[in-house]
């Protein structure tokens, strides 16, 4: 297995891929084109798409999953190992790195090509840019490539993401840096929670995976609301703002119909009037889906007093189904230190209750599902709040701990009539 | 290795403040309006005055550092050397001189053959898993099944011709590492796991039957090995079991096949969000190109353009039009198998005399 670094490509096959040669046609920009191209810097490449080529031709996958870790860290290398090694001895140990990006996905040059010249220059440097787990993915070093990229990229200032049962990589939308929408500064959220939870993120220590996504409003840019244990989405509290001036000349460009057709109809809660060329809004009953202010983002923007909701327990199907996030805190500001300190609590309580009680690789969803809302919010300390809840309960069954008698472990102290009967009354009748 | 010199551990998010466009950074939370001036090219105006053009450009995600060095000489020719990537994969150029939008254009389309767009009622880049070149679980794989889509969709992603934004997604196992979209491919199984009892001492056996949903994996005893037995008429194959242990073999390339599923979505907008649901099954997996699935899924979004209204996402214009307009639309057949039986099956049928006839 020993294998010196040198060796790498000294028995390269050359590129035979007339599959995937098929993808390099059409006007979308091709991978397989890219990564020809680099095979000639780096000849594994070429094994790399050689190996490909043999899954497009048999459907059949060749790579197999183990472990390996980085002195210290947990988590944060998807190591692989092919399992045609034999006839691609580049492949042999192919791992993937994962790196947190910074927060919004925002780069230098600087820094983006200080990435690719690490990654290039202790394995294969293929980038993807960025996985669904919401890291910076370089793929394709061998082991003693992983540890050597490893300690230059954290020489440089990088550190590796998250995975296996920890606290992932956050991922949050652009936020404040471009967008007026924004209700929170979500890189700064962002950052903030990698640095304070950095220990959960390296070393795995949970039940299961906990992904934390960050958007700065209802619009959801950063897939928070299907793709993650806890959602933090911006919102308000009060009036949203109007200036009146753009709602005239909006009405007046585009026309009335246009109006009721696109604005007045669509809002969830029905909350919108229309005064002649005046909007009237019934802010109490607005729940921030922002859609108006999507139509009309000119005219209307979020309110002033502004902040975020959490919600908590999306995954995708497996095991138990489906799960979506759901509220958990309607309301939160985050702005001052202590905003971020209640947060942190809250986020400590929840983490404690699900790891104290969950079920080995049970997601913080499904752990709601099998106990209920109202357990875990008892157990994390939380106020039940109707926000929470679409609907009250429709089953009766309920053991209300007030209405329950004091004594009932003990003897039944009132007999049930039933049980009083005497026997003779059956004799009697026969 | 030598642990003499090791470089400092556990620094966090990198600093986002030094990856700014100086633009970005002066005016960060102080943006007032934006503008779509063309698809792909956004203009966003600060309390300042100041204006910050941006150009999107769809990426194959996978890159070679030869590719990412080419987009950082663009940015830094155009955008003072800052630039970002979006969710769904896109590069996104940012830059002040209102000037230099037609030649950023220009260097992105001839540098890079990156196309431009992505932005508004258009087909934003694929939400993609890793597939055959990296995944341990992959039935199939993702960025050829991308490749070849975006290639038929390629207008739709440089124009903005849709009722609303279209998110699609792949994955390439039954864990849909993809996600909920507007329109989702999934791989799917048909029969329960093949199990290597010879190699069951790498699995962690009892996780391995904890694992499975529907309790059908129990302890046994084959040539003497502790292993597991799977009960065929529970298994539902999922492949839970797989991805806890390699030994259970839940792939099948003879007989595993696509489906896509509509109606996902992750926005608070409107109707909140929404779970994608099954459209079409059995379509083959048939790499290098999918054309089965690219037909579909052209099928999906000829039928959504024509009916959808503005502003509709596919889930919302479905639930308006009702599930049998949706399959007269699009000339899919509704079978048993379009009906739910999970554990909130019920709550999925129509329970109400509400019927369009």
């Amino acid at each position: 297995m020993a294998k010196k670094k040198d060796d790498k490509g000294t028995n390269n096959p050359g590129l035979n891929t007339p599959l995937l040669d098929e993808l390099e046609a059409g006007p979308w920009p091709s991978f397989v084109s890219d990564l020809k191209q680099w095979s000639k810097t780096k000849p594994q490449v070429a094994q790399l798409l050689n190996q490909l080529e043999e899954s497009y031709e048999n459907r059949w996958n060749y790579w197999t999953g183990t472990v390996l870790n980085v002195s210290g860290y947990g988590g944060g290398v998807i190591a692989r190992l092919s399992d045609k090694a034999d006839k691609y001895p580049d492949l042999a140990e192919f791992h993937t790195i994962r790196i947190i990006p910074p927060p919004g996905f925002v780069y230098s040059t600087e820094r983006l090509r200080n990435l690719a010249d690490i990654c290039e220059k202790h394995g294969a440097g293929i980038l993807q840019l960025h996985g669904l787990t919401g890291d910076a993915l370089a793929l394709g070093f061998d082991n003693e490539g992983t540890f050597a990229a490893a300690e230059d990229l954290m020489a440089n200032g990088w550190d590796l993401g998250g995975s296996g049962a920890a606290l992932r990589s956050l991922q949050c939308c652009v936020g404040q840096a471009r967008c007026e929408m924004a209700c929170f500064d979500t890189m700064k959220t962002s950052r903030f929670l990698t640095n304070h939870y950095i220990d959960f993120l390296h070393r795995p220590e949970f039940m299961y995976k906990f992904k934390i996504k960050i958007s700065g409003c209802a619009n959801d840019c950063a897939n928070a609301m299907i793709g993650s244990d806890m959602p933090i989405i911006g919102t308000w509290r009060g009036p949203m703002q109007i200036d009146h001036e753009k709602v005239a000349e909006y009405i007046e460009e585009k026309g009335v119909e246009h109006v009721i057709d696109n604005v007045i109809t669509r809002c969830p809660t029905h909350c919108i009037s229309l005064k002649g060329k005046e909007l009237v809004i019934d802010d109490e009953n607005c729940v921030r889906c922002m859609h108006c202010i999507n139509v009309m983002h000119k005219a209307l923007k979020p309110g002033k007093d502004q902040g975020v909701t959490i919600c908590l327990g999306a995954k995708r199907t497996l095991k138990i189904g489906d799960t979506m996030s759901s509220v958990i805190v309607p309301f939160l500001k985050l702005e001052t230190d202590e905003d971020f300190e209640n947060l942190t609590d809250l986020i400590d309580r929840m983490w404690e209750f699900w790891n104290d009680n969950g079920m080995d690789h049970e997601r913080i969803g499904e752990f709601i599902a099998r106990v209920g809302l109202g357990t875990f919010l008892e157990g994390c300390g939380i106020e039940p709040d109707p926000r929470m809840v679409q609907s009250t309960r429709t089953s009766p069954y309920i053991n209300f701990e007030e209405l329950a008698p004091g004594d009932f472990e003990g003897e039944q102290t009132q007999q049930p009539k039933v049980w009083n009967r005497e026997p003779e009354s059956r004799e009697s009748s026969s | 290795m030598s642990a003499t010199k090791l470089a400092p551990r556990d620094q966090g998010a990198p600093d986002y403040t030094a990856c700014l466009h100086p633009a970005m950074a002066k005016n960060y939370g102080k943006w007032v309006e934006h503008e779509r001036i063309r698809p792909g090219v956004l203009v966003y105006t600060a309390e300042s005055g100041d204006k910050l053009y941006t150009v999107r450009a769809g990426s194959p995600r996978t890159m070679s550092p030869t590719t990412i060095r080419k987009i950082c000489d663009i940015a830094d020719r155009f955008c003072d050397g800052f630039l970002r990537f979006s969710m769904r994969t896109n590069v996104e150029f940012s830059l002040t001189r209102q000037e230099d939008i037609e030649p950023l254009m220009e260097a992105i389309k001839t540098e890079l053959g990156f196309p431009i767009g992505g932005t508004g009622a258009s087909i934003s880049n694929i939400a993609h898993t890793q597939g055959w070149l990296h995944c341990n679980l992959p039935a199939t794989d993702a960025a050829g099944a991308v490749k070849a889509m975006m290639d038929d969709l390629i207008d739709e992603f440089e124009n903005e011709n849709f009722p609303n934004r279209v998110k699609i997604s792949t994955s390439c196992c039954q864990i849909n590492c993809g996600r909920h979209s507007d329109i989702a491919i999934i791989v799917q199984h048909h029969h329960a796991p093949r199990i290597n009892h010879n190699n069951m001492q790498i699995c962690e056996l009892p996780k391995v039957v904890a694992i499975c949903p529907v309790a059908a994996i129990r302890p046994s005893v084959v040539d003497g090995n502790q292993t597991v037995e799977v009960v065929d008429e529970k298994c539902m194959y999922c492949g839970a079991c797989h991805g806890q242990c390699p030994s259970m073999e839940i792939r099948d390339a003879d007989t595993d096949t696509l489906s896509i599923w509509v109606g996902g979505k992750g926005a608070n907008t409107r109707s909140g969000p929404s779970l994608m649901k099954l459209a079409v099954w059995g379509l083959p997996n048939n790499p290098p190109r999918w054309p089965e699935v690219s037909d579909a899924v052209r099928t999906i979004l000829d039928a959504y353009r024509e009916g959808g209204k503005d502003w509709e996402r596919v889930g919302e214009w479905i639930e308006r039009i009702g599930w049998q307009r949706f399959f007269e639309k699009t000339g899919f057949a509704f079978t048993k198998y379009h009906i739910e039986d999970g554990p909130n099956a019920m709550w999925t049928y129509n329970r109400s005399t509400h019927v369009r006839i």
